[in-house]
């Protein structure tokens, strides 16, 4: 990845950390959106420095209106393969594309730790204005605030979105059908395992990087192709597992995975092992799974696989009548299990 | 990964399941007695592979599960002092003392972290010499070796802001009590390969003799444990009681002889309370005199610290392979892995939160496949 | 319990008074504590726990259960003819 703040000026006057002045509302505030957030961020809307965005809204007959919020908390927050700053774009982005809109407009709001180095706000700046550009989408307003040292953890971003889901395209969690096949976009996990390499006290050397990246154009396409699709979700926390429970206690349906199916890369399936992780519960930040129904299923793998972000795409199992809120899958050594929800977070483990 | 794929593999796996079926004649009962083996046996589903005259049940191999009450308490009471700086491996973090988990503890402010390594401990305390680093050194035999290396080089290095709250256990003793339990049901074993590296087999080999049991020392993967059984069953159709290694290619015979040496060095045996159990005698380690500088125990003096069990879950009945999770009225309801009641429920590698996490508490799933 | 994975040994040195090495599993690599096993050197496997090899794996062992299995074929095989 390209070091977006080797090609940022420094202009923050004579601090180069956040400061609580920063989020005082006075000069240092406006120095701050003037030097930092502008040239990276600002476009015509958002350079009106008003307190809300007026846009400009073109909706076909029919469309309806996708809205969607998530903060992103991560450490750390310059992470192989993305940054803080990419992730909160890309998080919110998918969010919608999933339910089958095509984002438009964001916000963003910034809980900045009292010490975070500019620099670093600088090249966060920058990665999200690059995740804008490749998503397709405006961020039109913003909000910084500022606290004490020890009191936050360098950043947290929150990031909101609305886009536009065409007439005839309904998705939903609950829609899932039983003969449904699953597609997922990708290898899983590669984001929680990316992670946890540089993770203080869990580091290992690996080449792998997160999956982050943005799914609108990807969904568009297979949705243009597919209108009928009936369900969509990326994988984020708790993993694959967690989205298709998800899926199957809203739907009532069961879900049958084949383990020899689903792809993880080498290094996740390694790093997994060492850590005591089972892959299927690891958060992805850049892959999606959906529902399709039988007729489709080739086809659309085909499609997906000769986009980008879906070259390793895989069907992973089937949506059944059986056991109805119940996920299983068959291991690859032949026997049988249920994949449930986690408790809580998985920790790594010695036994 | 090579060592893992190829032990995998579900013609391979499906070819000893058949020759498994083909050997039994009358049905037995097989304890696995490590958390791993266990782990491993309902991540692949290995028990529905098997014919139905074979029954598994679940042993005492979880290092955390077995951590009994009051220790867990003692370790809230180090890490809940000013200065301390508490480490421990993941999954001790969700295992409730009387009074909450260590992650409770962490909400609460006090400082506790995960570590991979004992050595990890070790160099948080170098890198902090003004903070007390105690690390909770739990696990078998396997575990032992690397946690007496951190605290023989703390004496070496004299790092004095380093300490272990040890609380070490040893498998034979345990087994031992199984065995000789008037309601053993347990007829064939699948030792502890891993703690096999370090110990060898040759303590088992009395175990075997006084108590009639075959014992076949075994390896973690789907292949590895179907061989594991096969063996055992064909010593029980043959009416042998000896211990055979199945996990021959990372298991020697006399064990690791640097590890062993070291052992002998840092530890002694002792008696110790296994949650769920009770005491069972020279079944633990802890610090030689050498090493009281370390021992966490004294130096908080927290070793006078009692904490009785609750009486309602059947934790010890299932350690001892008399019952399996889905027997317990309380398994699923109550005892859940947010609420787990007992030792089993604590940890994933007990056998109650393994059956759990495979949804066996679920309605329609079947306990066993019907032998094909 | 104990959770052992096999990684190959690529590096063996001291770091100060312990012999360490660097182990890879599978495109994964982490320092590993080598001293309880004194005579790895790059390109054996070893299983790790807790960041420590406890034991070099034996490659004519680890195909034992592969000749077996192709035994019970060859007799299986023999049986149905």
């Amino acid at each position: 990845m390209k070091d977006l703040g080797a090609s940022c000026p420094v202009p923050f006057g004579r601090y180069d950390r956040i400061v609580l002045g920063h989020g005082s509302g006075g000069r240092l505030t406006a120095n701050l959106i003037r030097d930092l957030f502008m040239p990276a961020l600002g476009g015509e809307i958002l350079s009106r420095l008003e307190d809300q965005a007026v846009c400009p809204v073109d909706l076909p007959a029919g469309a309806r209106l996708a809205f969607t919020t998530d903060s992103f908390v991560v450490r750390p927050i310059f992470f192989p393969g993305g940054d803080i700053g990419s992730l909160a774009i890309h998080g919110t982005v998918n969010d919608l594309a999933v339910g089958g809109a095509r984002p438009l407009l964001m916000s963003a709001a910034f809980i900045l730790e009292e010490g975070l180095p500019l620099e670093e706000l600088a090249r966060i700046a920058a990665s999200m204005r690059a995740a804008c550009d490749r998503s397709g989408v405006q961020l039109v307003t913003g909000d910084t605030k500022v606290v004490d040292r020890g009191k936050g953890d360098k950043v947290f971003i929150t990031t909101s979105g609305i886009g536009v889901v065409q007439p005839g395209v309904s998705l939903s969690i609950s829609s899932a059908r039983a003969g449904d096949r699953l597609l997922v976009s990708g290898p899983v996990g590669d984001h929680g395992i990316a992670i946890l390499s540089v993770r203080e006290g869990l580091e290992f050397e690996t080449q792998l990087v997160s999956d982050s990246a943005p799914l609108a154009d990807l969904t568009r396409v297979m949705l243009e192709a597919c209108p009928s699709i009936a369900c969509m979700r990326d994988p984020t926390r708790g993993g694959l597992s967690s989205a298709l429970n998800e899926m199957a206690a809203a739907s009532k349906v069961g879900v049958k995975l084949q383990e020899t199916a689903i792809p993880i890369r080498p290094s996740v399936v390694a790093a997994c092992e060492v850590l005591g992780l089972d892959p299927l519960y690891v958060a992805c930040e850049g892959r999606l799974v959906a529902a399709v129904g039988e007729a489709d299923a080739e086809r659309l793998l085909e499609l997906v696989r000769s986009h980008p972000l879906g070259r390793d795409a895989a069907l992973i199992g089937r949506v059944v009548e059986d056991h109805p809120g119940i996920v299983t899958l068959l291991s690859r050594a032949g026997g049988e299990r249920v994949v449930s929800l986690l408790s809580g977070e998985q920790l790594p483990r010695i036994c | 990964m090579k060592f893992l794929d190829e032990y995998r593999e579900a013609d391979s796996v499906q070819r000893l399941a058949d020759s498994i079926a083909r050997t039994v004649k009358r049905p037995w009962t097989l304890m696995e007695v490590c958390g791993g083996q266990t782990h491993s046996i309902v991540r692949y589903g290995v028990d529905r592979l098997l014919p139905p005259q074979i029954e598994l049940v679940h042993g005492p191999g979880c290092p955390v599960c077995v951590t009994p009450l009051e220790t867990i308490d003692r370790a809230h009471a180090i890490a809940s002092q000013t200065g301390v700086l508490f480490c421990s491996f993941g999954d001790m973090l969700r295992v409730p003392g009387s009074h909450g988990d260590l992650l409770q503890l962490k909400s609460a402010g006090c400082d506790v972290r995960i570590v991979y390594s004992p050595l990890d401990a070790l160099q948080l305390a170098e890198a902090h010499p003004e903070r007390r680093v105690v690390f909770f050194a739990v696990g078998f035999e396997t575990t032992a070796p690397a946690n007496a290396m951190a605290v023989h080089v703390a004496r070496k290095r004299c790092i004095a802001n380093f300490s272990m709250l040890v609380s070490h256990v040893r498998v034979p003793p345990a087994i031992e009590a199984i065995f000789q339990s008037p309601d053993n049901r347990v007829q064939g074993l699948l030792g502890p390969g891993h703690v096999c590296t370090v110990m060898g087999t040759s303590e088992y080999e009395p175990l075997a003799r006084k108590c009639g049991v075959p014992i076949v020392i075994g390896g973690f993967e789907p292949l590895d444990l179907l061989e594991g059984i096969w063996m055992t069953v064909r010593q029980l159709e043959e009416g042998r009681a000896q211990v055979e290694n199945q996990y021959r290619r990372a298991v020697r015979p006399e064990g690791n002889p640097a590890s062993l040496r070291l052992l002998q060095e840092v530890f002694e045996t002792v008696d110790r309370k296994w949650r769920g159990i009770g005491t069972i005698p020279a079944s633990g380690f802890r610090l030689r005199e050498q090493y009281h500088a370390f021992d966490a125990e004294r130096i908080y003096g927290v070793g006078d610290l009692r904490t009785e069990e609750s009486t309602v879950c059947i934790s010890g009945e299932i350690l001892r392979g008399l019952k399996k999770p889905p027997q317990c009225p309380a398994f699923g309801k109550e005892c859940t892995p947010e609420t787990p009641l007992g030792a089993t429920m604590v940890s994933t590698e007990g056998a109650c939160a393994a059956y759990h996490a495979a949804g066996r508490h679920l309605p329609g799933t079947p306990e066993k496949r019907s032998a094909s | 319990m104990c959770l052992g994975i096999p990684g190959r040994v690529i590096e063996v040195g001291r770091e100060r008074d312990l012999l360490m090495g660097k182990v890879d599993f599978g495109g994964v690599a982490r320092k590993v504590c080598l001293e309880h096993v004194p005579d790895a050197v790059p390109g054996d496997y070893v299983i790790v726990h807790v960041g420590f090899a406890l034991s070099k794996l034996d490659e004519q062992e680890a195909r034992r259960v592969f000749a077996l299995l192709e035994e019970m074929g060859r007799l299986e095989g023999g049986a149905g003819q």
